[in-house]
């Protein structure tokens, strides 16, 4: 063993650095953050992870304000800058209308996947901002991205394919505030029940076949809080004497009453999916027969030829609409605009519809629709989305100010409490 | 001192542990020429269409190519750094010599989530763009120990003779580390350096937290598994990887064993 | 001052002076041991320090604050609440006590198949066999742990490898996936390289004559290796099971992809209120947990000599 012993005159006090440094580096954190709070304006402030009621925002959200409403928008479209990072759920990136925009304007995609509308916020949120251009999101989470002050305002003149949007998307609530485009509306669709057709020969017509007992260890349903509105859903319609008019917002009796149905289908699931691919599999390798999904699953066990089999029940389903919002730091703006005009034109609008299997926000997509799948237009319900768009319960941010102007529903933080500590 | 049973034991041993080592890895590598691109067993036909796939696929190269950079930028700054403490640690008593050997080994005794969660609460805190660097600074901070670690049981276990004859014909401290010391211990800091690099090239939690939009290897894996329409290119690109890496690995086999013969002719006590 | 120089360097050393320079600085280096050993630590310290120790205090303060619940940004008020929380909760104090169980007997797991290995390995293979051997686990590290995990999916799988073999042997069908046992199967498998290698370092260090002498007094196979050697291999041990220990007690992929309804583990928690709740205070108090474990886990580690093994 080497015994270079250097007695040197002064010890080394490395440990005393290293105690000072982090002593002083903590109380330089604390003093200099105990001063400042990063709550947006209006933006009330709540005791505690997710525990105990809080006094949010206003009936609705009226008492906040967009932090970003009052940045100024692009006038015009410039050269394209190569790149675009984008975020979006699995299935709405495929490459058959990816390569030809990367073709005709030179923009390439860089994607980031994202399982639910928690992780989309979560990830337009890191380091800052600013790492990704726009993001897929649905109607829950756009509230949430907006308030926060990670959206930019839109020029809609720049995005003339979306005159011919249907009505109802050209202005929608989850992404125009006080008449503030923060992005373009994109797609919508349901929440479906999935079965194996091998072991379900006819459609069921109820979701209780999710919470049945006969199904013990063959169920599938999303791992996501916003689950619970599913529940509420079914509860609606199966126990009317909780009084539920709307699955996301509920007061706390009719909160508990749907939280314990899921706390009993708990036994029954096999698996709750957080990866898309997950409920692919599981469905191809008979590891489930029954389950909730989206129409993206459906098609590609389709494409496989699995007898899988898909429908929306008589108590009706959850479902997303969809919007690709403008990053507030968007690092690429031109290709930004560009895929935005691109999305939304009718052709574009058919194949992403039939291929994912969800119904475009574009009136005019549905005679394209029909050319690549003879009857999808109306399978789809593209041609007649009022009264179907009616009977699905979009995804919205539970708060707690319900819509009839009370303050007891329940917030979102503690659906995702519930949720992992609950349910789970 | 083994019996001839035992022996036979050790050998059943093994082979069943190789067994179970290589049954998934030999899985990646058969559906990487799997004819759907669901994963069920068992496999449903063969073709080397994939192979293809991956090679032409632009976005494959960029995450191949900015994992090495990564790899390389992080096993440079763990074989500078982790050699300057070694050598300090190795040479000098002090007080706190213990706290700094703690310190250096937290980031891999801790687990990555929270090494990432930290590194992510740190850099939004300062404002610190997510960006290669970010990610380089993850790596960097646990293949630092790696390095650290075969560097130091090196060194602990050279002749002490040796640097004394060096210095007493002259040469001066700078000289002998030169001429003598690195070059007994070149064999500690390649294997380090070779696992600090699998490390980082493999490293999927902390670098989730630490990338902004660009993709790793991994990342970019993770995001095939999430889609569920590629997986049969996720296996084609890794039975590549595993075949690129057979010749350093044995490489770095050869070496250690070398350097494993002549340390049981200095280091028995 | 002259030298019988042998060697190249010595006869630059006498030569120019433009040496000068360079002689003084080594002069000035080799009398002041302190400025040499400041010069050597500075940068990595500082390195770690102000990236490393820094992010884990910003991480710890985070641990006190709470955020928006509808825009999650953070709000800075100073509070005891999430801990209160995560220790009243059943929930989370059961999801605790699930994965440090499982981190140990993952790490008991794979030091005992470590061990007779490693010992063949080290003390009965041929040098040829060695390295055939050391090249053999340090392969798996180099396939994608992803790949690796999303395989043992397919084994697992309902009429998988695994249904598949033992239908063939004729033992039924296990029904493994999405049960804790699979968890627990891949964790195994996934670190035991982590433990073989410092298990053989050690193993291959302890003397020839150690063994001779043991013998020499009369011992068999089996007190030999229970008296001497393993006691000698202990901090090989130890050393591994850092590794297996931190490893499990941290990982939320292999729960996410292979784990069922009862998979929650303490790296999941964190993960689903950083990556997706964005609720960073909450998983910094949870975060707290772990490290708390691992630091009474290296206290302990050190004290029966595991760095040395490392």
């Amino acid at each position: 063993m080497i015994r270079i012993r250097q007695r040197s005159a002064r010890p080394v006090r490395s440990a005393s650095v290293i105690a000072a440094g982090i002593a002083a580096l903590t109380l330089g954190v604390a003093a200099c953050s105990s001063s400042t709070s990063t709550a947006p304006s209006g933006g009330a402030t709540s005791a505690g992870g997710g525990g105990g009621s809080s006094a949010t925002a206003q009936a609705g959200t009226s008492g906040l304000t967009v932090p970003t409403a009052n940045l100024p928008v692009l006038q015009k479209v410039g050269k394209g800058e190569g790149q675009l990072n984008l975020i979006a759920w699995e299935g709405y990136l495929d490459p058959s209308w990816v390569k030809p925009f990367q073709q005709q304007t030179g923009c390439i995609v860089n994607a980031k996947y994202a399982g639910s509308s928690d992780e989309m916020v979560s990830l337009m949120k890191d380091g800052g901002g600013g790492q990704y251009d726009m993001v897929s999101s649905s109607g829950d989470a756009d509230l949430r991205i907006l308030y926060a002050g990670d959206a930019h305002p839109v020029n809609m003149a720049l995005i003339p394919a979306a005159k011919d949007f249907f009505p109802a998307f050209q202005a929608p609530g989850f992404n125009t505030i006080n008449g503030v485009h923060y992005g373009v509306s994109l797609q919508w669709g349901p929440n479906v029940l999935m079965y194996n057709t091998k072991d379900f020969p006819a459609a069921p017509t109820s979701w209780s076949v999710l919470y049945d007992p006969a199904n013990k260890g063959k169920v599938t349903v999303p791992d996501n809080p916003i689950q619970i509105a599913d529940a509420a859903l079914y509860l609606e319609k199966t126990k009317p004497s909780l009084g539920i008019t709307d699955p996301y917002e509920l007061t706390q009796p009719q909160f508990q009453a749907a939280v314990a149905l899921l706390t009993q289908q708990q036994p029954l699931v096999k698996k709750y999916w957080a990866l898309a691919s997950e409920e692919i599999s599981d469905f191809q390798n008979g590891n489930v027969t029954l389950g909730a999904g989206w129409p993206y699953q459906v098609s590609t066990l389709k494409a496989a030829k699995f007898p899988i089999g898909s429908t929306v029940p008589a108590e009706g389903a959850t479902g997303w609409a969809d919007t690709w919002m403008l990053a507030a730091k968007a690092p690429h703006p031109n290709c930004a605009y560009m895929w935005m005009q691109y999305i939304s034109t009718p052709q574009v609008q058919a194949k992403q519809a039939v291929t994912y299997g969800e119904t475009p926000d574009n009136a005019k997509a549905c005679a394209y629709m029909d050319k690549l799948q003879a009857g999808s237009c109306a399978e789809y319900h593209a041609n007649a989305p009022a009264s179907y768009l009616a009977s699905i319960s979009l995804w919205k941010t539970p708060l707690a100010t319900c819509d009839n102007g009370q303050n007891d529903c329940v917030p979102y933080a503690q659906w995702v409490t519930a949720w992992n500590t609950q349910v789970k | 001192m083994e019996s001839r049973g035992l022996r036979i034991a050790l050998r059943a041993w093994v082979a069943l542990v190789l067994l179970f080592l290589f049954v998934p890895v030999a899985l990646i590598v058969l559906y990487a020429f799997n004819k759907s691109n669901i994963e069920s067993w068992p496999i449903p036909g063969v073709t080397t269409h994939w192979f293809s796939v991956a090679a032409r696929d632009a976005q494959v190269r960029a995450a191949l190519w900015l994992s090495v950079r990564v790899g390389l930028a992080a096993t440079v700054l763990a074989l500078v750094l982790g050699s300057m403490v070694s050598f300090a640690l190795h040479q000098f008593r002090f007080f706190g010599r213990d706290a700094i050997s703690l310190l250096l080994v937290l980031p891999i005794a801790l687990p990555g989530i929270i090494t990432g969660i930290a590194l992510n609460s740190f850099f939004t805190f300062t404002s610190i763009q997510f960006s290669t660097l970010t990610i380089v600074a993850g790596h960097a901070t646990f293949c630092i120990v790696v390095v650290f670690n075969n560097l130091i049981a090196r060194l602990r276990r050279l002749p002490g003779s040796v640097s004394e004859a060096s210095m007493d014909l002259g040469a001066r401290g700078w000289q002998t580390l030169r001429y003598v010391t690195l070059p007994l211990s070149a064999t500690a800091l390649i294997s380090g350096a070779l696992l600090a690099f699998a490390l980082s090239f493999d490293e999927v939690i902390v670098t989730i937290f630490t990338a902004g939009a660009q993709n790793t290897l991994p990342l970019w894996i993770f995001g095939a598994i999430r889609l569920g329409q590629q997986l049969p290119e996720v296996n084609a690109v890794v039975t590549v990887v595993i075949l690129l890496t057979l010749i350093p690995v044995v490489l770095a086999a050869r070496i250690a064993g070398a350097g494993a013969l002549s340390r049981s002719g200095g280091g028995r006590r | 001052m002259t030298y019988t120089a042998g060697t190249r360097q010595l006869t630059q050393v006498a030569a120019g002076a433009g040496q000068g320079r360079w002689l003084r600085l080594s002069t000035v280096l080799w009398r002041r041991p302190w400025a040499r050993a400041t010069l050597l630590l500075t940068p990595p310290l500082a390195w770690f320090l102000l990236v490393y120790v820094a992010s884990l205090v910003v991480l710890l303060v985070t641990a006190f604050w709470s955020i928006n619940p509808f825009t999650t940004n953070i709000d800075r008020t100073w509070s005891l609440a999430n801990f209160q929380q995560i220790f009243t909760t059943p929930a989370y104090l059961s999801d605790i006590g699930q994965t440090v169980a499982m981190a140990a007997e993952v790490t008991v797991t794979d030091a005992i198949i470590a061990f007779p290995f490693a010992y063949f390995m080290a003390r009965v293979a041929a040098p040829r066999t060695r390295t055939a051997l050391f090249v053999a686990i340090m392969l798996p590290l180099w396939a994608s742990y992803l790949a690796k995990v999303y395989s043992w999916v397919l084994i697992f799988t309902n009429n998988g490898f695994l249904d598949w073999v033992a239908g063939g042997l004729g033992l039924g069908h296990p029904q493994l996936i999405y049960t804790n046992w699979a968890v627990y199967a891949v964790f195994c498998y996934l670190w035991l390289p982590y433990m073989i290698i410092p298990v053989y370092g050690a193993l291959e260090r302890v003397p020839d004559s150690m063994i001779e002498a043991s013998q020499d007094l009369g011992g068999r196979t089996w007190r030999t290796t229970r008296s001497v050697l393993l006691p000698l291999v202990l901090p090989g041990l130890v050393a591994g099971s850092i590794f297996t220990f931190s490893l499990t007690l941290g990982d939320y992929i292999t729960p996410l992809l292979i784990g069922g309804t009862k998979a929650n583990f303490i790296g999941n928690v964190i993960y689903t209120n950083i990556g997706i709740a964005n609720n960073v205070p909450f998983a910094a108090a949870m975060a707290l947990v772990p490290i708390v474990i691992m630091g009474l886990y290296l206290s302990g580690a050190r004290a029966l000599g595991a760095f040395e093994a490392l």
